[in-house]
This record gives C-alpha cells, sequence and structure tokens, in this order.
C-alpha cells in the first residue's frame, strides 16, 4: 500500500478522530495553545509597539526583537522553558509559541502608527488632543488595518508553529505525526501523511479565516491602497531585520 | 522562588558545564558540522531555484501574482507538516530535511530578489536598451548587479531562519545541533547539553549571517560609497 492510501484509510477510521488523543482532542489542544500564545503575544507586543511608535522611539528595538526571535530556533525555546521555574505542561508552551508571535505584531504596531500622515498628528494636536487622546482617537484607529494585520501574520504562525510542541509532549496536531514517526516509516507513515495533511489543512484555514477577517475590519476606502501597504510593512520589517 | 533555590542546590545540572563541552567536544562538532553543511546546501540549492524565478517573474509581470502566491502558500505549510510529507516517500535522511529546508527559504530569496530587481530605475533600464543590451546581457551586467542589495537580504534571512529551522530534522534523524537540544531533554533534561546546541544555533546564525553581509558589501562597492556619502 502507498502512503496516501495509507493515510485515507488511518483518517477514515472513526476511532483515529474520537480516541482519546485521537485528531479531535488534539485539534482541541491545537487551538486553546495557539489562541493562548496569540492572545499573550499581543498583550505584549501591542501596547509596545504602539507607544514605540507614539514616542517615535525604539525603531532599532522593533528590529533587534525580530532579529533575535528568528535566529532562536523553536526547540529550544520549547525544551529550555520546561525546565525553568515554569515547570512543564501547558503554560512553557504557550510561553514559547507566544515568543514567535511577538514579532509581527510589534512591528506591524510600530508601523501602523509611523504611516500616519504627520499633518494629521499636527491636525488633531492643533484642536487641542493631548498625547494620550491622539494615541487613542487618531492614531490607533488609523493603524487597525496594519494590526490586523500582523494579528494573521502572527497567528498563522503560531498554529504552524504549534506543531512543534509535540518535541516536549506538548500536545497538538502535531503529536499525531511524532506519533507517527514513532512507529516508524512503514507502519506509520500513513499516519504520518495524515498528521501533516491536517496540520497542513488547519494552517491553511486560519490563514483564510483572518484574511476575511483582515478585510473587515480594514474601512472600506483603506482596503485597496492600505492592504497592500500593509503587507508590504510586513516585507519592511522583515527587510530591516538585516538592516538593509 | 523554591525552583531556583532547588537548582542552584542541585551541581548534577547546570545549565551551561565546559566539562561537558570537553569531553563531548566531538559530538558537538559533529553536530555543528552537519547543521552548517545542512544549512549551506538548502540556502544554495534555494537560491539556485529561487533567483531564475525571481528573474522570471521580472521579466514576465502576468507570473509575478502565481510565483510570489505559490511560494507563500508553501510558506504557510507548518515545517513538521512539510517533513511529514517527505518522510514516506524519501525516508528518514538528510533529503526529506533538505527538501523542507529549500521549499522554506524559496520564498524569502524570491520575494526579495524580486524586489530588488523591481527596484532597478526605469532610467537605467531605457539607458541600457539604448546601449544595445539585449534582454539577457541586460540582467547580467545591469538588473542583477543593481537586485544584489535585494538577492543578499533574501539570502541572509533565509539563512538566518534555515539555521533555526534545521532543528526540526532532528524528527528525521538529521538536525543538526537540534540533536543536542532535543537529545538533552530526552535525556533526563540535561540542560548543559540543551544550552550548548542553542547558543552554538545562535553564533552559527549570526556568524553565517556576517559573512554573507561582508560578501554583500564586498559585492557592492557602489551602495557602500552612497551609503558613505548619505
Amino acid at each position: 500500500m502507498n502512503p496516501i492510501d495509507q493515510a485515507v484509510t488511518w483518517i477514515n477510521d472513526p476511532l483515529n478522530w474520537t480516541n482519546p488523543g485521537g485528531i479531535l482532542d488534539r485539534l482541541v489542544e491545537h487551538l486553546g495553545i495557539s489562541a493562548a500564545a496569540v492572545a499573550l503575544g499581543c498583550l505584549v507586543a501591542w501596547p509596545l509597539g504602539l507607544w514605540l511608535g507614539h514616542s517615535g522611539r525604539g525603531g532599532g528595538a522593533v528590529v533587534l526583537v525580530s532579529n533575535i526571535t528568528l535566529a532562536i530556533p523553536t526547540i529550544a525555546l520549547l525544551t529550555i522553558l520546561p525546565l525553568t521555574a515554569l515547570g512543564f505542561g501547558k503554560p512553557p508552551v504557550i510561553i514559547a509559541l507566544a515568543v514567535f508571535a511577538v514579532p509581527p505584531l510589534l512591528a506591524n504596531a510600530y508601523t501602523g502608527i509611523r504611516q500616519v500622515d504627520p499633518e494629521v498628528r499636527d491636525a488633531a494636536r492643533g484642536m487641542g488632543l493631548s498625547g494620550g487622546q491622539l494615541l487613542r482617537r487618531v492614531e490607533l484607529p488609523l493603524a487597525v488595518p496594519y494590526l490586523a494585520a500582523g494579528f494573521r501574520t502572527a497567528a498563522v504562525q503560531v498554529v504552524a508553529t504549534a506543531a512543534l510542541a509535540s518535541f516536549v509532549n506538548g500536545g497538538g496536531l502535531g503529536q499525531i505525526i511524532s506519533a507517527g514517526f514513532g512507529l516508524g516509516i512503514s507502519v506509520g507513515g500513513g499516519q504520518i501523511l495524515a498528521g501533516g495533511l491536517l496540520v497542513a489543512l488547519l494552517a491553511l484555514v486560519i490563514e483564510l479565516i483572518f484574511a476575511g477577517v483582515e478585510r473587515i475590519v480594514t474601512p472600506r476606502p483603506l482596503r485597496r491602497t492600505r492592504r497592500r501597504v500593509a503587507r508590504q510593512a510586513d516585507q519592511r520589517a522583515a527587510a530591516a531585520i538585516t538592516g538593509s | 522562588m523554591s525552583f531556583r533555590v532547588i537548582d542552584r542546590a542541585d551541581p548534577g545540572n547546570p545549565w551551561f558545564s565546559w566539562d561537558y563541552v570537553q569531553s563531548n567536544s566531538e559530538t558537538i562538532l559533529a553536530a555543528l558540522r552537519e547543521h552548517t553543511w545542512l544549512t549551506a546546501q538548502a540556502v544554495l540549492i534555494a537560491a539556485l531555484v529561487a533567483i531564475p524565478l525571481a528573474v522570471l517573474a521580472y521579466w514576465f509581470r502576468p507570473l509575478t501574482g502565481p510565483i510570489l502566491a505559490l511560494s507563500g502558500a508553501l510558506y504557510t505549510i507548518p515545517s513538521l507538516a512539510l517533513f511529514a510529507f517527505a518522510a514516506p516517500y524519501l525516508g528518514t535522511g538528510t533529503a526529506t530535511v533538505l527538501l523542507g529546508l529549500v521549499l522554506y527559504a524559496l520564498l524569502l530569496i524570491i520575494r526579495n530578489s524580486l524586489a530588488g530587481l523591481n527596484q532597478v530605475p526605469a532610467e537605467v533600464r531605457d539607458a541600457a536598451q539604448g546601449m544595445g543590451y539585449g534582454r539577457f546581457a541586460r540582467l547580467i551586467r545591469i538588473d542583477l548587479p543593481l537586485a544584489l542589495p535585494g538577492i543578499f537580504t533574501g539570502l541572509r534571512l533565509a539563512t538566518v531562519s534555515t539555521v533555526a529551522l534545521v532543528t526540526v530534522g532532528v524528527l528525521v534523524g538529521h538536525g543538526g545541533l537540534g540533536q543536542l537540544i532535543l537529545g538533552g531533554f530526552r535525556n533526563n533534561f540535561f540542560k548543559a547539553e540543551i544550552m550548548t546546541g542553542t547558543i552554538l544555533c545562535v553564533v552559527l546564525a549570526l556568524i553565517l549571517d556576517l559573512i554573507l553581509a561582508g560578501l554583500g558589501r564586498l559585492l557592492t562597492p557602489w551602495a557602500r560609497r552612497r551609503g558613505a556619502a548619505g
């Protein structure tokens, strides 16, 4: 039987879905871990990025954070954090994943505020808005398309990376693939392929959902230009990493 | 807090240990060699595929969308899934790891190379055409040299992320330093081994990045002069 047939057989076995530790259990785990990681990333990165953008400082810090995070292997953080005071279980996995969600969130929040037209900012100040009001009432709404783009990038990235949590028995759909490798290619080949398909499919579905969300939260007049601009902001943040 | 106290009182499992490094230097060096070799191969193959694709997208506008979309879709696929797709066919060897790494590096190189090529000023292109350069001559003599900064940005990003990604290859038995990282975890949570692997990974990424940055500067003297003037 070739691997594809094996995978189809494996997926078609209802027990593989409903068993404890089956596909449904793993899916719920995967989504739970991912959601918590993205939420934690937002909690840290957004206020920081908005504030850095508002004060106009810290462009270098944003680059530095992205730079360092890119070089750290996900597996390293996943294995190191459980051995610290955090202990084993879900929290270290969530924190490790959140670390990788921070760069796109931070870079887009920062860029989102920086791209606000200086004349708009001056006008708002001229109308007597204080710094905090300026941020809340002018800069933040104009930065929403960028925040959404960063959120989408971060969410997809975390869902994709969460598969690696299986290396430290952290749960999630990756566990299906790891278990397959544990059985060996000849026996577990189908399960490996099926797990890969499930993980890839989930990443794709999340990507599509958040592409839709990103579109909805972008005010219609801004859609055409801002979408392209936000995509470029992601690229520019990536390009800035190497300092060019 | 109590955890920390226990940590310090336990001399058997420190975060870093020269003893471990010295007595296992051979294993560590072998892992480092494999890591470097996998990274170099992956980035080289990816560059050989990605740069022609970027040129194709640059020459034929209608191809830009599909090429970027395809490489973008590849990038969405989780690394673990990529290895899972390849493993049943290519087995648990370096071929599986390499395929995954190359597919990931592709997008970064294509996107940045294309951005570099698109930055070539229209006047320069027109002037080259006026001087009688054909498409190929212009590409080799004008377009590609002017796009080098973009190409090198892509290569550097791809290299750094590939170094980090090689570790995932440990699942199929070829993860370079990933073997130390995960090995330490499985080996009764031996912290020194994990830390050694992690530190070497980050240092390797840094060194390769610096080498590429230096190479980029050497190859684009005009950009250096402009940088000094501005």
